[in-house]
């Protein structure tokens, strides 16, 4: 198998990477659109080959401070998924979703948390399956995991598993919402070495 | 005033006083201050993945623990540090998930916090403080003319190191 990389990728494999990605955050959006029982609009996603000094900044910078819920990859394809959302939207989602519920503070309760994992887990889930049936493969994910921090410090995780094959990261911003709920989600993907190899040859690359 | 120098994912840079040296939003990754006291030259490396030899696409020195200190000591020797008087301080290394299961991929903070320390020490540079592992995300600014290590994070009172 070739050695293919993200600082050697051609326009057409870029575009087939940007296909997933819009398949994979219609899905998401159908599925928020579910989830909150709530009509959810969603912008064309912008997609990114980011150098990893610049990939905070779009995401508010490195001190931002944003919520990460993070899947590990298993099955025919290794590797993780993250999903990032600032801290607003998220509080946001929460509150639609647990319909006043929850207490009104700037911390997240832990009944908070846990809806936000799931709501990363149903999102992630999304993405992956539009991957799993462009790319006939099988894809499980483990649970999600969660982070409030530093855009830098969440981002760390995984500009680190790109770093091992490029030096670059592969970043999708998708705008979801609607006039009363807008929310700026980002993914990303990180498949090892071997599984971005295997996508891209199961893509017909 | 100096100015405030900044170091990027898997960047270096060096600097003499009145400037200072920072770097933003350490998760998992090493932020490794090398520095002359006496002569008051200082740099900092911002480093990913712990050895340079495991990885095949390793053109960017600064992104390895190995050669990114390798490269920052012959950066500070060029400015005028004396070598036997490098001394070091280390921030960062933090595993941002609380992951239960021993995966590899997720404990690579506390890889690159032994590959920076083993490292250091084959060079005999000796690590005056460090701040690092737990779970959270630090902004860490180095004052070459204090030698203080300022650490920033989120919801936690700042310190000195």
């Amino acid at each position: 198998m070739s050695d293919k990389d993200f600082n050697t990728i051609n326009s057409m494999q870029f575009d087939v990477l940007k296909e997933i990605g819009n398949i994979g955050a219609g899905n998401a959006t159908t599925a928020l659109s579910k989830l909150l029982n709530a009509k959810v609009d969603m912008k064309v996603p912008k997609i990114e080959l980011l150098e990893f000094k610049d990939l905070s900044d779009v995401i508010g910078g490195a001190e931002n401070v944003v919520v990460g819920i993070l899947l590990t990859l298993d099955g025919d394809i290794d590797g993780m998924i993250m999903f990032i959302l600032e801290q607003e939207p998220a509080r946001a989602i929460v509150r639609l979703l647990m319909q006043g519920m929850c207490e009104v503070s700037d911390e997240f309760t832990e009944l908070e948390l846990s809806a936000l994992q799931e709501i990363g887990n149903i999102i992630a889930g999304a993405y992956l399956s539009s991957l799993s049936t462009l790319t006939n493969m099988t894809i499980t994910s483990s649970i999600p995991y969660l982070a409030i921090d530093m855009a830098g410090a969440i981002l760390s995780v995984p500009a680190i598993e790109f770093g091992k094959i490029s030096d670059k990261a592969l970043l999708i911003e998708t705008e979801f919402g609607d006039k009363d709920l807008e929310v700026n989600g980002y993914f990303v993907l990180i498949p090892t070495l071997d599984s971005y190899n295997a996508i891209l040859t199961s893509l017909g690359m | 005033m100096g100015e405030m120098i900044k170091v990027g994912m898997a960047d270096m840079n060096v600097c003499k006083p009145p400037d200072s040296i920072t770097t933003l939003g350490l998760g998992s990754c090493v932020g490794i201050v090398l520095y002359d006291p006496g002569k008051k030259v200082s740099g900092m490396v911002h480093v990913m993945l712990p050895d340079s030899t495991k990885i095949k696409n390793n053109e960017n020195i600064a992104k390895f623990a190995d050669t990114g200190i390798d490269e920052l000591v012959r950066r500070l020797l060029v400015l005028g540090a004396t070598r036997s008087s490098l001394v070091a301080k280390i921030a960062g290394g933090a595993q941002m998930f609380a992951f239960s299961s021993n995966n590899d991929m997720l404990r690579v903070g506390e890889r690159n916090v032994e590959a920076t320390k083993e490292k250091l020490n084959s060079l005999r540079i000796p690590i005056l403080a460090q701040d690092t592992g737990l779970n959270y995300g630090r902004t860490i600014e180095f004052n070459p003319e204090s030698s203080e290590l300022l650490i920033k994070s989120v919801g936690k009172p700042q310190k000195k190191i």
